[in-house]
């Protein structure tokens, strides 16, 4: 048995040692180690990819591998144990290929970068920590890694730190992530008590294990507001990492990062833990229905928000990044429709999760539609406004066509693109479940906005006449960076197709029902949302439609400003004249006051001299232990 | 002789070889060198037994009392012991080559006061040097603080006041739990004596919850407990470096080891008393959220790390009032990586007022560019203090919280567990003010503020030693918590 365990293990080890060890040679060494640092990242990031399209062969059921003991005390374990299943496996490959194509992309677009070395550096940790959530078998080492991912994101946002957006943008993302897991660490505590200790996924006493059938069956049944609070404080680090509202704040002004890193953790892996967490909890969220719908909601409120800002966006990665809150919200909503078809049933693990597919067709399609974005930007020397790009296609044929591929793919094209299959799944769930039809139909209105928005950002880049100097002036991208574009329209085009998913057992569709109003509608919504963006958009110089609301985005920055100037630093400013006012005059000036009116009598002793003050002390300190020791009557004699 | 008993002597040895003239900085690093290693290989021949202790050595002082210079030590001494080796070997290794002597004696008084209360097992040792520790302490904030004379002055008096009236009230409580324990025999000062007294011979848990309440006020004060922490962060943005480093970082701890070795074995059930606990709740949420808003008001680097040493101090506290097997290892934990990261805090700290000047966040900026090593090394402490996982603290805090809001079990949902959602918070707001230093002093435009470049390698080594530390403890936890095995036993 421990001969098979380590063979096991090997794997796994390897996914997260390689690039721990890479990203802490090349972030504290990298003024030693200048260029040749970056192909330690690179060698890291390759032989993870080897090694989990390896796993991905293998047909072995669930199994928990034991890793490294971290926090054992008594009956506690909280070990980096490593839960290997379908979703896991299927999981490791997307982060894996794409992280690996998002290193030879950024061999391109970095070279120039005085911070390289540094840059591979926090992405050799992104890999490692996102690794570790991908393969977490308990919510503790799930919230170890996730807060890693956190903070490789801030070093990563903050890459170019000179820049004052820059570094507001990283720090904005740290703290409002922290806001998430505050939430989320309660939801852990709460487990953890519930289920005497053990917050490990699988196993005999793990939380699956409990909820049919054993303790947490019991709470579920007979105090469901504990585990709808629970699963809700739970949601609540999704919220936060997959940049939900209210807390997306933070996920379009990442975009001050370098564009590669925005193509790898702000579109299609990181952003996406949150989801992939709920739907490794999604056995809890089926047992609190009422925490399902909420969740449900947020993912539907999201979409459609996000969408209506996208519309009026500028910034050519500003559209994707909204474009990506609104797929994410899909993918929540997917999570928490799901969970409320199923309530209650406490099946086995879920064959094919609509949100899992989602998260894997958009993870592809995404990354593409951003490393395309990096080549425009990279080509039209730094310019990221759309209204100043046009007639790309003739300069770029190759970032055109694949640009292409995957604004087809997130428009929904029907049939032949990835992206509709997945959003059709959804679609269908939402149709099915009782009461799902106002979230129906928030989904079917997104999926219009989304073909409206992509159509405009397409025809404004792309086509027309070049509207600037550097549009006219710009040449197809590098080799090192085509490569990469290529290889994810490939995915893209190939990731839906059945052959393939059968391979990624997890990613594979769920087999709902054709509906032919949710074919008819969202049909329906992708011709009118992308013909509409095609009449309005075509030849224009400038925006013709001007909403402030949606440019704006709701104002939501300007409120939470607001809120934070208000509730934290003017409590924080009124708190500290009250400590200082109340406690220090309660506790050091008044009696600081008595003494010295008291000690007016025995001035004679005060010369002054600190010296002689501490000799008192410490004389009177002699003096009483004297006197405890040797003056007090010593009992029994 | 007891190796303990060399690392109790040696600093002091090292302190008067100081004032007879030997080379300051050879004798005092020399010194710290060597008892690091002599920590280090304690630590390696460490086998935890249950009740029992290691090294132990005794010398009759008196008969009858019963005093003896015992050593001994459990898991929890040894690791404080590490911290005070560790944190007195880069205090003295930073003390630049221009300073007086005095501030090597000093610093060497303050690590052996800190041994012997952490490696003593007889009350009046353990409460004796610690006051030792605590006298160079305010000489050195008097003579060499950095404020004019009369700041200065003023700042040391008052930690004085502070300190001396809250080392009274311990001296209250530990006299009357000798003269309880003892009933009728003869007075010993010995603890593992009175842990057996304890446990054969309880006392009423109502009495037993005032003189832990006693005890409470007495540590508390020295480990600067809401409202009974105005002193710490005047003191600790004014005195010199080393001593700030060893103070903050080890001997402020004394107070939480007693009440970890003393308080909670002769008075276990002196938390539970409901009126106690509801008091250390309230004590500790002031400790974190108060001062957690004190600390994002602050303008300076000094004041926000003297303010955030306070607040932290919270978490420890949390994990002694839940009591928790879980939560208590967690404490121990907390205070080793507590220790660390604030020791190099605050010599980071000192380096950037030595070159630059100040501290005011609004004249700092752009630092990460000429000094990027510094940066990193920054970038440590303060990701430690805001509890990232990797680093020390995280692995103490999540144990704190997990042993408190499991405390009871089940879906309870007591003072208990709402103390530690709202604690949780704190870990918010230090990310709040720890991420905003971190943004003034070292992001945005290398021409926004004062210039400075890294230490050389030379300056960085004790600093870099600190840092990993935090990362080994941080990376594997079980290094440390494998020697707690079998301690704190309650």
């Amino acid at each position: 048995m421990p001969a098979q365990e380590t063979s096991h293990a090997a794997f796994p080890t390897l996914l997260l040692l390689l690039p721990f060890l890479s990203a802490l040679v090349l972030l504290l060494g990298h003024r030693i180690l200048k260029g040749a640092g970056v192909f330690l990242s690179l060698f890291s990031a390759a032989t993870c990819f080897v090694v989990s399209v390896l796993m991905l062969g293998s047909t072995n059921p669930a199994e928990t591998v034991h890793l490294l003991p971290f926090l054992e005390i008594g009956k506690f374990r909280f070990a980096i144990d490593a839960l290997l299943d379908q979703q896991c496996r299927g999981m490791l490959f997307i982060v894996t290929s794409i992280g690996l194509l998002v290193h030879i992309f950024s061999l391109g677009y970095m070279k120039e970068d005085a911070g390289r070395v540094r840059f591979f550096g926090a992405l050799s940790l992104f890999m490692f920590s996102m690794t570790g959530i991908v393969l977490a078998g308990n919510l503790i080492m799930m919230f170890i890694f996730w807060e890693l991912v956190g903070v490789s994101s801030y070093l990563l946002i903050g890459h170019w730190y000179e820049k004052p957006s820059a570094a507001e943008a990283s720090k904005k993302a740290f703290l409002t992530n922290r806001i998430g897991d505050f939430g989320f660490m309660i939801g852990i505590l709460m487990l953890f008590s519930a289920n005497h200790g053990n917050v490990s996924f699988a196993g005999e006493d793990g939380l699956r294990a409990a909820l049919t059938g054993g303790t947490l069956q019991h709470i579920a049944q007979t105090q469901g507001n504990f585990m709808s609070i629970a699963v809700l404080c739970l949601f609540m680090g999704a919220v936060g990492k997959s940049a939900q509202f209210p807390l997306h704040v933070w996920l379009p002004d990442a975009m001050e990062g370098p564009t590669p890193v925005s193509a790898l953790i702000h579109a299609a892996t990181m952003v996406a833990a949150g989801v992939y967490m709920l739907v490794r909890v999604a056995f809890l969220i089926e047992a609190a229905p009422a925490a399902a719908q909420t969740i449900a909601w947020i993912g539907g409120i999201t979409a459609l928000m996000a969408a209506l800002m996208a519309t009026q966006q500028n910034d050519i990665k500003r559209v994707l990044a909204y474009s990506t809150l609104s797929q994410l919200g899909y993918m929540v909503m997917a999570v928490g429709l799901f969970a409320m078809q199923h309530a209650g049933a406490h099946q086995e693990t879920v064959p094919g999760h609509p949100a899992m597919f989602h998260l894997y067709t958009h993870a592809f399609f995404k990354a593409m539609l951003f490393l395309g974005a990096g080549a425009v930007i990279y080509s039209c020397h730094h310019e990221q406004d759309m209204w100043k790009m046009g007639g790309l296609m003739k300069h770029m044929p190759v970032t055109f066509a694949t640009f292409a591929i995957g604004t087809a793919s997130l428009m929904g094209v029907p049939f032949v693109t990835s992206g509709f299959w997945s959003k059709e799944a959804i679609l269908g769930v939402a149709f099915e479940v009782k009461g799902g039809s106002p979230l129906f139909w928030i989904g079917v209105a997104t999926a219009m906005l989304t073909a409206f928005y992509m159509t405009r950002l397409f025809v404004v880049a792309f086509l027309g006449k070049p509207r600037s100097d550097s549009a006219h002036h710009a040449v197809e991208a590098p080799m090192v960076m085509l490569l990469p574009l290529l290889v994810l329209a490939l995915l893209t085009l190939v990731s839906a197709v059945p052959g393939v998913t059968h391979l990624l057992e997890a990613m594979k569709p769920h087999h709902a029902e054709e509906h032919a109003t949710v074919m008819v509608a969202s049909i329906a919504a992708l011709l009118i949302g992308a013909g509409g963006g095609f009449r309005l958009y075509r030849a224009r110089d400038k925006d013709p439609v001007s909403i402030p609301l949606f440019a704006n985005k709701f104002y939501f920055d300007e409120i939470y400003a607001v809120l934070v100037r208000v509730l934290q630093d003017s409590l924080a400013w009124i708190i500290a004249g009250l400590d200082r006012l109340i406690v220090d005059g309660l506790f050091s000036r008044l009696p600081a006051f008595v003494a010295r009116r008291a000690g007016a009598a025995a001035r004679v002793l005060q010369g002054g001299h600190l010296q002689a003050y501490t000799f008192l002390l410490g004389l009177g300190v002699l003096l009483v232990i004297y006197v405890v020791v040797f003056v007090l009557p010593a009992p029994g004699h | 002789m007891s190796i303990l008993e060399i690392v109790i002597l040696l600093p002091l040895l090292a302190a008067l070889a100081v004032c007879l003239g030997a080379p300051a900085r050879l004798v005092s690093v020399g010194s710290a060198m060597v008892n690091l290693g002599l920590m280090l290989g304690a630590a390696t021949k460490f086998k935890a037994v249950a009740g029992e202790l290691a090294f132990t050595s005794s010398r009759v002082v008196l008969d009858n009392p019963s005093i003896n210079f015992a050593v001994g030590m459990d898991g929890t001494s040894l690791i404080l012991g590490l911290l005070t080796a560790l944190v007195t070997l880069a205090a003295v290794w930073q003390i630049a080559d221009d300073r007086p002597p005095i501030y090597h004696t000093a610093s060497q008084l303050i690590a052996a006061g800190a041994f012997g209360a952490f490696l003593c097992t007889d009350l009046f040792f353990l409460y004796a040097f610690h006051e030792l520790a605590l006298i160079p302490t305010f000489l050195m904030i008097a003579l060499h603080g950095r404020a004019d004379e009369a700041a200065r002055k003023a700042v040391a008096w008052k930690a004085t006041l502070y300190l001396g009236a809250g080392s009274l009230v311990l001296l209250a409580g530990l006299g009357w739990l000798v003269l309880e324990y003892s009933g009728g025999q003869k007075l010993t000062f010995d603890l593992n004596a009175l842990r057996a007294m304890a446990a054969t011979n309880p006392l009423p848990a109502e009495k037993q919850g005032i003189i832990f309440f006693v005890l409470l006020l007495g540590f508390g004060t020295l480990v600067s407990l809401f409202p009974l922490h105005s002193w710490a962060a005047p003191a600790y943005a004014t005195a010199p470096v080393p001593v700030a480093m060893l103070h903050a970082g080890v001997l402020k701890k004394f107070g939480l080891y007693g009440l970890i070795q003393i308080a909670l074995p002769l008075l276990p059930q002196g938390p539970h008393v409901p009126w106690v606990q509801k008091a250390l709740l309230l004590m500790l949420l002031g400790n974190i959220l108060v001062v957690g808003f004190v600390t994002i008001a602050q303008k300076s680097l000094d004041r926000i790390l003297g303010n955030s040493s306070v607040m932290h101090m919270g978490y420890i506290f949390l994990g002694i009032a839940a009591g928790t097997e879980l939560a208590l290892r967690g404490a121990v934990l907390l205070m080793f990586a507590h220790g660390v990261s604030i020791a190099l805090l605050f010599a980071l700290a000192g380096r950037l007022r030595n070159q630059l000047g100040t501290l005011e966040l609004a004249k700092l900026g752009g630092l990460a560019s000429h000094a990027p090593v510094f940066a990193i090394l920054f970038a440590f402490g303060a990701f430690a203090s805001i509890g990232l996982p990797g680093l020390a603290n995280f692995a103490g805090e999540v144990l704190v919280f997990l042993g408190a809001f499991g405390a009871e079990g089940g879906t309870t949902f007591g003072p208990l567990q709402w103390t530690v959602v709202l604690a949780l918070w704190g870990v918010v707001m230090s990310a709040v003010y720890m991420l905003r230093a971190y943004r003034d002093i070292f992001q945005g435009s290398a021409t926004t503020g004062l210039f400075m470049n890294d230490p050389s390698l030379f300056q960085r080594l004790p600093l870099i030693l600190l840092a990993a530390a935090l990362l080994i403890a941080g990376c594997c936890p079980w290094l440390l918590l494998d020697l707690l095995k079998t301690a704190p036993v309650p």
